[in-house]
């Protein structure tokens, strides 16, 4: 099933690039929405048989490369359903948002279907072979998203600039891995195996460079301070729809590395250096806050607040690894509020992005202070941006004080100091959203000159319209009634909680 | 029973978000949807203050969502539904707000509230008090048009939103220290230290909520709003949030010796302050602001000196009567064009409805008898003389000035002056019918809930809200502060237009109101501003240069390799292939037969082998890098096979 899920769009894929070069764009993006349609009603499926309580379902292992301990094993559990879930959610939400795409769309269909392969499939792998593969192959697809279709020459440099950056994290964290899989006796690689085994427990030295090298790697990719000055140009560079999976789905493979292989595999390590993840947590938040704060560039607001609204995970991820003074409640609620944030942000931001992609279709550019008073001219729009943007500043009733919520309350029991500097980084998003809501939708109207002929600016059209609402009406159900997605993340991060404790 | 606890929340807030989110579709028929709603909610309010229904939910690990309509709370839905029913009513004659936005927002600010004062837990507490925060951004920014009125909405928004964070850290706290459950009753259970910082972060959310000082100037600001929204917010929502909320917590008060008195002297100090503050406006939404905050003081102070019934009196009936004063201030607005008090002058002579039900809210704001606030604040001066003597001395002095502050706009609005003229001039548009039903319930709920100050009825709020114990005040208290109110109201009418002999320097400063804005900016907005500007230059430049700097570092070890390759290694094939064709030509001199081919195809092969070495060091980045990889692939399953 898994394996299905996984594929299908790698096999729609080539088929694509089978079809005639002339058939109608339109048609290729619609043979994406249909693919995107499919998987997302068997991630449905999968959810709706899912026993929460039970572990990891819908396991497949395979033999691949048996005397290196490789193997094709795939699995999910409360942790990794709940990605797959919201990335098929992406890709369909930012499919039906690229009806619009007109520049080499059968390229772009084919590199995005190939991008949504690699995608779930490190939210499935169970081994870190396989992991690395999907992680690293989805380094490359968004490289050819970037410098293939995003705004200008810039957006090549950018391009280099992320796969160069990210590519070295990922290399860090090879070499992590390796280093887990000398240890095991015999060598594997296989996740569940090696966490059960706690291989390096006792080898205290070992276990420190281990960790070190798979938390570089993951952190580059999270991004988190101070690694992460590849995220700003990527995303103001990139198009909408990459900006949204870059944001949504890529940039949840670092945090997810941490509670999929850093926590349960290296528990020692784990909680002996739980406090430099903490410090790093709680630097992010401000620091990305701050950034996001002064900037006049919409999008790349949007992309310094992922820094700050991913520094919460860190944060949440390092302080249930503290064990002194907390009862497992306060550890748990951090996990489950660090996995519901995951969830949360690739919505919000994802659909902030699409937002942000709004702006550019019609005037070719992000800064703030060439727009005022939008709302007059696109009420829509600026309803809709209101709504991502108090939901992504954690007002009650979106996913994302759900998330935040659970993350700071389970966080201070353990790290007191650090969490009472991490709730202001709620008050810094506040004021940055609410401001950039004002410079550009509201006041007096002001739109810049267009650079082509089209002097309109509509509102949003019924693609823009539906990929975005649909992103905020999940962030609604998980605002108002979240015991869906908690009943299932819950005793993942249980299990979780007791493997980081042994 | 359960199902009309969440019906009570669920009818506001779905209509709310219904009228929202059709926009300027749903225009037309947004205010008979909106007062419908309403009146429902009204309605269930009132069922539920009878039935007393609860109902619980599960929220996260071993923390529920759980509301319930308790005596306190019965108090509480019950006002807030009237009030904002009657508000709504007032809106549909306001040609400028009868739009689905308006109503919508409206629903959504009082169904925040209804989830606030019946939540049993923490996090759906908090909920609702954010989600109030956020709609009273979009209702006092609602002529979002122009730039001011979206900046005062910021400011009330970060203000208030700078305070909510004290509700995290007490959540936080609570957990921490053993309250699990993160319901409200077992908050003062805490375990210390935790007990501490819960109580701290309780406060403050609190006193922020409800502009207490050093906080008040957000609410200043929040006058850009339009009238109706200034009357619920002022009267039943927000600021009477974070007052109810201290009302709510009173054990947790109780459990640590500092909080109370702390409370007790936050609210004292800003009835006093703000009362001053109110004598020096000139505008009348600006004094019936200040008086606001001065008047929840008294709210707070009860809460602080453990009056409960008090507090609550206080609340009830300040909320009917600011919901009217504030209702009355905007039918001028709209009439006149102003609310400069200057302007203003016999305004109320003119339009005989909003001048009589005027005259009596700003009677009753003056503490005159018998009405109702005069009631409730002795009973909260009650309570405070109970607890410490000199803090009632404090709250008589700010009652006292109430009653200035009242005189003060009495007086302009009733002596006949300009507003009269202008009033004349423009007086063909007369109220409308909804507009005086809404003043008259008000004017009339502000006059009859004096009777809480009887006895009978007194002890029947105190059973209600399960806190029989509670002093009540004594007979020469309500003596002595009916007979100083008619004195005080008598000077303050005699004085008012007099010059004061204040130095301007002062009234400058009460005018601006304390200039606790202008400290906000250079202390706390400023400073942050500059920092982002300045992290963010330095994220630029430093950190980023430092990647590129690297990077840099890499690409130049890579061309010196490459150069060295190309000089070095090259070189040496080269003179190899060199080598080989000397040796090919001396061999074909030597041998100047068969041989002959054989060596030029060796020879010819060296310089292909030469060719394909220099291949790689293309000095292009990626390329090295892909070498990089390969290599390290390979060396992986050396130390794969070998270890």
């Amino acid at each position: 099933m898994l394996t299905a899920i996984t594929f299908l769009p790698l096999a729609v894929a080539a088929a694509v690039l089978l079809l005639s070069r002339s058939a109608a764009d339109r048609l290729f993006v619609w043979i994406w929405i249909v693919t995107a349609t499919v998987d997302l009603a068997l991630v449905v499926v999968v959810w709706t048989v899912f026993d929460p309580g039970g572990g990891v379902a819908f396991e497949q292992a395979v033999a691949w490369i048996p005397q290196a301990g490789v193997g094709y094993h795939v699995g999910v559990d409360g942790l990794s359903l709940p990605l797959v879930a919201v990335t098929c959610v992406l890709f369909l939400a930012v499919a039906v948002y690229s009806l619009r795409e007109t520049r080499r769309v059968r390229s772009y269909v084919a590199v995005f279907l190939f991008l949504q392969t690699v995608c779930i499939g490190v939210f499935v792998a169970l081994d870190l072979i396989l992991f690395f593969l999907f992680f690293d192959l989805a380094i490359v697809a968004m490289f050819f998203v970037i410098a293939g279709w995003g705004h200008g020459r810039r957006a090549r440099a950018a391009a280099l600039k992320f796969f160069l950056y990210t590519f070295t994290g990922s290399l860090a964290l090879l070499l992590g891995f390796i280093g887990l899989a000398l240890a095991a006796q015999p060598h594997t690689f296989d996740i569940v195996a090696l966490t059960d085994a706690n291989p390096v427990a006792g080898r205290d030295g070992y276990a420190a460079l281990v960790l070190l090298a798979i938390g570089v790697g993951l952190a580059i990719k999270t991004p988190t301070v101070p690694v992460h000055t590849w995220l700003p140009p990527a995303h103001t560079d990139a198009p909408a729809a990459g900006s949204a999976i870059l944001a949504g789905v890529l940039l949840k493979m670092g945090t997810y590395g941490f509670v999929r292989i850093a926590m349960p595999i290296l528990p020692g390590a784990w909680r002996r250096y739980a406090i430099v993840l903490v410090v790093v947590g709680v630097i992010s938040v401000i620091y990305g806050g701050l950034v996001a704060l002064a900037q006049t560039d919409f999008k790349r607001m949007i992309a310094y607040t992922s820094v700050n609204h991913l520094g919460y995970v860190v944060l949440a991820v390092g302080a249930a690894g503290t064990l002194a003074g907390s009862d497992g409640q306060a550890r748990q609620l951090a996990v489950t509020g660090a996995v519901t944030q995951m969830v949360s942000h690739g919505l919000l931001t994802g659909a902030l992005f699409l937002l942000a992609g709004v702006l550019y279709a019609r005037r070719r550019r992000y800064d703030m202070s060439a727009f005022s008073g939008l709302a007059a001219k696109t009420p829509l729009f600026a309803g809709v941006t209101a709504v991502a943007a108090f939901g992504s500043l954690g007002i009650p009733g979106l996913s994302g004080f759900i998330a935040e919520f659970q993350i700071l309350t389970g966080s201070l029991a353990t790290q007191p100091v650090a969490t009472g500097i991490a709730l202001l980084g709620i008050l810094i998003t506040a004021a940055l959203l609410v401001w950039a809501l004002q410079r550009v939708f509201l006041g007096p109207l002001r739109i810049p000159d267009a650079p082509g002929a089209a002097a309109a600016f509509p509102d949003l059209h019924p693609s823009e319209l539906v990929a975005i609402v649909a992103l905020l009406a999940l962030a609604l159900a998980i605002g108002v009634a979240p015991r869906f997605l908690l009943d299932v993340i819950e005793p993942a991060s249980r299990t979780l909680v007791d493997l980081v404790a042994r | 029973m359960t199902v009309l606890a969440w019906l009570l929340v669920v009818v506001p807030l779905a209509a709310g978000g219904a009228l929202v989110a059709a926009g300027r579709r749903a225009d037309r028929a947004a205010p008979a949807v909106g007062v419908a709603a309403g009146m429902v909610t009204l309605a269930l309010a009132g069922v539920s203050a009878v039935s007393r229904p609860a109902a619980s939910a599960p929220l996260f690990t071993g923390i529920h969502a759980g509301l319930r309509v308790d005596g306190l709370s019965a108090v509480m839905v019950v006002t807030v539904a009237a009030v904002t029913t009657a508000v709504l009513v007032f809106s549909v004659g306001d040609s400028a707000l009868v739009s689905a936005r308006f109503f919508g927002l409206m629903l959504l600010f009082a169904a925040a509230m209804l989830i606030t004062v019946t939540a049993t837990t923490l996090p759906l507490l908090l909920m609702g008090w954010e989600v109030m925060s956020a709609t009273s951004w979009a209702l006092i920014g609602f002529w979002w048009r122009q730039p001011r009125r979206v900046r005062a909405a910021n400011t009330a928004f970060l203000s208030t939103r700078s305070a909510d964070l004290g509700l995290y850290l007490a959540a936080g706290a609570a957990l921490a220290g053993g309250a699990a459950s993160l319901r409200l009753d077992v908050l003062p259970h805490t375990a210390e230290p935790w007990l501490t910082v819960l109580t701290a972060g309780i406060v403050v959310a609190a006193l922020g909520k409800s502009a207490q000082l050093p906080l008040s100037f957000w609410l200043s600001r929040a006058m850009e709003g339009p009238s109706p929204v200034s009357a619920l917010l002022h009267a039943a929502t927000m600021v009477a949030a974070g007052a109810y909320l201290l009302l709510r917590l009173h054990p947790l008060l109780a459990a640590t010796g500092w909080a109370g008195p702390a409370v007790a002297w936050a609210g004292a100090t800003t009835a006093l302050l703000l009362g001053l503050v109110a004598i020096a406006q000139t505008d009348l939404k600006q004094l019936l602001a200040a008086s606001t905050c001065a008047q929840v003081g008294f709210v707070v102070l009860a809460a602080g000196a453990g009056g409960v019934a008090g507090g609550v009196t206080q609340l009830v009936a300040h909320a009917a009567t600011k919901a009217l004063l504030f209702l009355a201030a905007g039918v001028w607005l709209t009439v006149l064009g102003s609310s400069v008090l200057a302007d203003l002058r016999g305004a109320a002579r003119v339009h005989r409805l909003v001048g009589v039900t005027f005259t009596v809210g700003i009677a009753t704001l003056a503490g005159l008898p018998p009405l109702s606030l005069w009631a409730g604040k002795d009973e909260v001066l009650a309570a405070a003389f109970a607890r410490q003597p000199v803090l009632y001395v404090v709250g008589f002095a700010a009652a006292v000035l109430a009653t200035v502050y009242s005189g003060k706009a009495a007086w302009y609005l009733l002596r006949s002056g300009v507003g009269a003229e202008a009033g004349r001039r423009v007086g063909s548009r007369d109220v409308s019918v909804t507009t005086g039903v809404a003043l008259v319930v008000l004017a009339a709920a502000a006059v009859v809930l004096g009777v809480l100050a009887l006895p009978g009825p007194a002890r029947m709020l105190r059973q209600t809200l399960g806190v029989l114990g509670e002093p009540a005040p004594r007979g020469w208290q309500l003596a002595a502060s009916a007979a100083v109110a008619i004195v005080a109201a008598v000077l303050a009418w005699r004085w008012t237009g007099t010059r004061v002999p204040v130095p301007s320097v002062v009234t400058g400063w009460l005018t601006r109101w304390l200039d606790l804005e202008r400290a906000a900016h250079l202390l706390v907005v400023r400073p942050t501003l500059a920092l982002a500007r300045a992290l963010a230059a330095f994220d630029d430049r430093i950190i980023d240069n430092t990647v590129r700097q690297a990077t840099r570092a890499a690409v130049r070890l890579a061309r010196a390799a490459a150069r060295v390759d190309d000089r070095l290694v090259d070189g040496a094939v080269r003179q190899a292939t060199r080598g080989g064709l000397r040796l090919a030509r001396t061999a074909a001199r030597v041998d100047d037969g068969g041989v002959d081919g054989v060596v030029t195809a060796v020879a010819a092969q060296a310089r292909r082998l030469g060719r394909a070495a220099r291949r790689p060091q293309t000095g292009v980045l990626h390329q090295y890098y892909t070498q990089l990889v390969v290599a390290l692939a390979a060396l992986a399953l050396l130390l794969l096979l070998t270890g």
